[in-house]
């Protein structure tokens, strides 16, 4: 389990200079004891979100329970949508956010694979919006807990994807995404896991509402539906460009993904400008694209995302002292995925070590299939051994971890450059 | 006062030319409700007929702004379109939803269900043709008894269609209409009285499709017609609770004839070669539905 220690370590003012015992900084604003799911409200009040709409699912129900809450007792001046889907949650986000308003949603496995077409089209239509995924394993069979296959099996819808690896993180982040959105006009999705982080409590700086306007302009939208100025969005759009009525030449369908694939790729300056511009407002930042623990002269480096990263920190640790030098390497942004991030900070390990709590069937984990496919083009890549871990809730411990690297270790010393996924305390 | 069809207002919000096929019921239908709203709203549309009408980037058909949305969104999109303008000081912009049969009565039921129960202040059109148009004439939920769609090929629709005036009734909302663009003055004057009321309001608009009915393209608003003077189409409204029957059907319900739905039958391909039982059974359908209007026309006209 995490312990607060481990989340605290997560709050560093430096990614690469975390004292471990460092209590968050209230700043101007207070430190509260509160879970993930209330941070995740918490950071959407403050960022004036301005139309929510949301449909319970565990474990994000508290998000909506907590927003509403906001918005009924009037510390929150928003519309709440109470729709009856998640489809519907997405579809009001996207017309709210259409006609110029900042808005907000959060969900949870089938809750977001329901909302898929919407998810799409989100991205498609290039709308600011912000999605928490708290996440939770996909069913069949049903299972609450949490692993990462929600989130992993949307990565190719054109949204930007963060995991977050503690509570302070969580609220930050949200904050951070909005101006990111707003920046790129990308939605975020931001990733945390289920019960993990969002049932567990732990001290959070919330900032005053003044210091969030500051760093948080209102929201701009770059196109409004007007009828005075009337015009037909996300129309059917042929493949070809194809001329206007003034003869201008306009986008083709493939132009318009051409441009929406610049503004994921392009989306990394975004992420690693706003944490830094966090930081000058809030003195706390969190890596951008990745983060490292004892990373800088590692051998080993265990490469994970969420919170699982604290359990690879606290493995890290026991392995340093049996003398091995081991380091994590956290990845924060998902997509757009850290490809030059990660060689440079792997360049000089000999071995990776992923873990992954999703799977793409049939294959390995996503993350560990993405680095292996981002080192290729490294002159000095480490060996990338992969590993399934926490699947549907399945407790991960530490010292689990630091058993994987001794065994990748046993095998790369055999020889051995990669393997299968192996997977961590499957009982079969 | 009902509106004279030399009282429509000359301005027109949908430009010379759509995508929309030859003859289509639509066109008409979306001319006259934009009439309605002086070109002051904003629509949601999903995947339909209507999509196509609308015209293909960088070109649109119509002088109102439009957001395309999925197809089972409709109503939670407006919802959305309702909650954003709120929210961002532009409450007095009218939110127009409005969709084809498939996309209310089938796919969008949910979304229209919830937004509905929520009272939420859009005006809501089904365009109804009576199936799935867009993707080559399947059956809906709406298409009825007997028709042959790409889905019932061979024997024809087994069932009636659903009764969507009736399901948004059970839900309460302040405003239910049935029109047909057959009937121009109708359709206007329904759209601007819903224009004037708060909360989710409905039009079912009985639109009359030549590819999908298989008609000669001229006839359409002759088609729409023999729809109302058969009782195919009722045309009525329900104003807070209160039935009433309104331009051709009620003048229908006081001769006391309709004219038997053969003759509207017989002019259309969907119907070809259907069995006598069959047509009976429509006949059957029909005089009980309008049976039951004229008796709630009368009740309400009492109290
Ligand atoms: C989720 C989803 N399923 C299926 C479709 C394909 N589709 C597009 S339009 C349509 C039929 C529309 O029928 P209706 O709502 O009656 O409108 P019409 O085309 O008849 O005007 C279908 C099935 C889609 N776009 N999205
Ligand atoms: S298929 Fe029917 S409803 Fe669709 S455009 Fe053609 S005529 Fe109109
Ligand atoms: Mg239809």
């Amino acid at each position: 389990m995490i312990t607060e220690k481990k989340q605290r370590q997560g709050a560093k003012t430096s990614p690469k200079s975390r004292a471990k015992d460092e209590k968050p900084q209230s700043g101007n604003g207070r430190v509260a004891i509160i879970t993930g799911n209330e941070a995740a409200a918490h950071a959407a009040r403050l960022c004036r979100v301005q139309v929510v709409a949301a449909y319970p699912i565990t474990p994000q129900s508290a998000v909506v329970e907590n927003l509403s809450k906001f918005v009924e007792s009037g510390e929150l001046k928003a519309e709440f949508v109470t729709v009856e889907s998640e489809h519907s949650a997405l579809a009001v986000c996207i017309a709210a956010s259409t006609v110029g308003a900042r808005v907000f949603t959060a969900t949870s496995a089938n809750g977001l694979a329901y909302m898929c077409e919407q998810i799409h089209w989100a991205a498609g239509a290039r709308l600011p919006i912000v999605m928490c995924c708290v996440n939770r394993a996909m069913a069949a069979p049903w299972n609450v807990l949490n692993d990462q296959q929600d989130s992993m099996s949307q990565r190719d819808a054109g949204w930007i994807q963060i995991h977050c690896r503690n509570n302070q993180e969580i609220f930050d982040t949200v904050v951070q995404a909005f101006k990111i959105a707003e920046r790129v006009h990308v939605p975020v999705m931001v990733c945390y896991d289920g019960f993990l982080l969002s049932h567990t409590v732990m001290p959070v700086c919330l900032p005053r509402q003044e210091d969030v306007d500051r760093f948080l302009p209102p929201y701009t939208p770059h196109t409004l539906l007007d009828p005075a100025d009337p015009r037909n969005l996300n129309q059917v759009t042929l493949a070809d460009p194809r001329v206007n009525s003034e003869g201008v030449l306009c986008h083709g369908y493939m132009e318009l993904r051409y441009l929406h694939q610049e503004a994921l790729v392009g989306a990394r300056e975004a992420i690693v400008a706003v944490d830094r511009e966090f930081d000058q407002c809030f003195g706390r930042r969190w890596g951008g694209m990745v983060w490292g623990y004892r990373d800088e002269d590692a051998d080993v480096c265990l490469v994970a995302a969420g919170s699982l990263t604290m359990e690879a920190s606290t493995a890290v640790d026991m392995l340093r002292a049996e003398g091995i030098a081991a380091g994590v390497v956290g990845v924060r942004a998902y997509r757009p995925f850290p490809v030059e991030e990660l060689i440079a900070a792997l360049k000089k390990a000999r071995l990776a070590v992923v873990f992954d709590k999703s799977l793409s069937y049939g294959y390995e984990g996503p993350i560990c299939a993405d680095l292996k496919a981002a080192l290729f083009q490294s002159e000095a890549a480490p060996a990338v051994f992969g590993c399934i871990a926490g699947l549907g809730g399945r407790d991960v411990k530490a010292r689990q971890l630091a058993d994987a690297v001794r065994n990748a270790l046993k095998q790369y010393d055999n020889g051995q450059r990669t393997a299968p996924p192996a997977w961590i305390d499957c009982r079969i | 006062m009902a509106t004279r069809i030399l009282d429509l207002p000359a301005e027109e919000y949908m430009l010379p030319g759509n995508r929309a096929c030859a003859g289509c019921g639509l066109g008409i239908g979306l001319r006259h409700i934009l009439k309605a709203f002086d070109g002051k709203c904003i629509m949601a549309v999903p995947a339909s007929c209507l999509t196509v009408l609308g015209g293909m980037y960088p070109s649109s058909s119509v002088l109102v702004p439009w957001m395309n949305v999925v197809f089972p969104s409709t109503a939670a999109a407006a919802s959305g379109l309702v909650a954003g303008l709120k929210a961002t000081g532009r409450e007095d912009i009218p939110v127009l939803a409005m969709a084809g049969d498939g996309g209310t009565a089938d796919i969008g039921i949910q979304a229209l269900s919830g937004a509905a129960e929520r009272n939420t202040n859009f005006i809501y059109i089904c365009y109804d043709n009576e199936a799935y148009m867009n993707t080559g004439t399947q059956r809906s939920g709406m298409t009825p008894l007997g028709v042959r769609t790409t889905t019932t090929p061979v024997q024809g629709k087994q069932q009636p269609p659903k009764d969507m005036p009736r399901i948004l009734e059970a839900h309460g909302v302040p405003y239910i209409a049935m029109t047909c663009p057959s009937f121009p003055t109708d359709l206007y004057d329904k759209v601007k009285k819903a224009i004037g009321i708060r909360g989710t309001r409905y039009l079912h608009m009985a639109t009359p499709c030549p590819a999908g009915w298989q008609y000669n393209p001229k006839d359409t608003v002759e088609m729409g017609r023999l729809a109302v003077e058969t009782g195919s189409v009722v045309l009525f409204e329900i104003e807070h609770g209160a039935f009433r029957l309104t331009s051709r059907s009620k003048k229908l319900a006081e001769q006391g004839e309709l004219m038997p739905v053969r003759e509207y039958m017989e002019r259309q391909g969907r119907y070809k070669n259907l069995d006598e039982a069959t047509i009976a059974a429509v006949q059957q359908w029909i005089d009980r539905r309008w049976e039951d209007y004229v008796r709630r026309d009368a009740e309400s006209a009492q109290s």
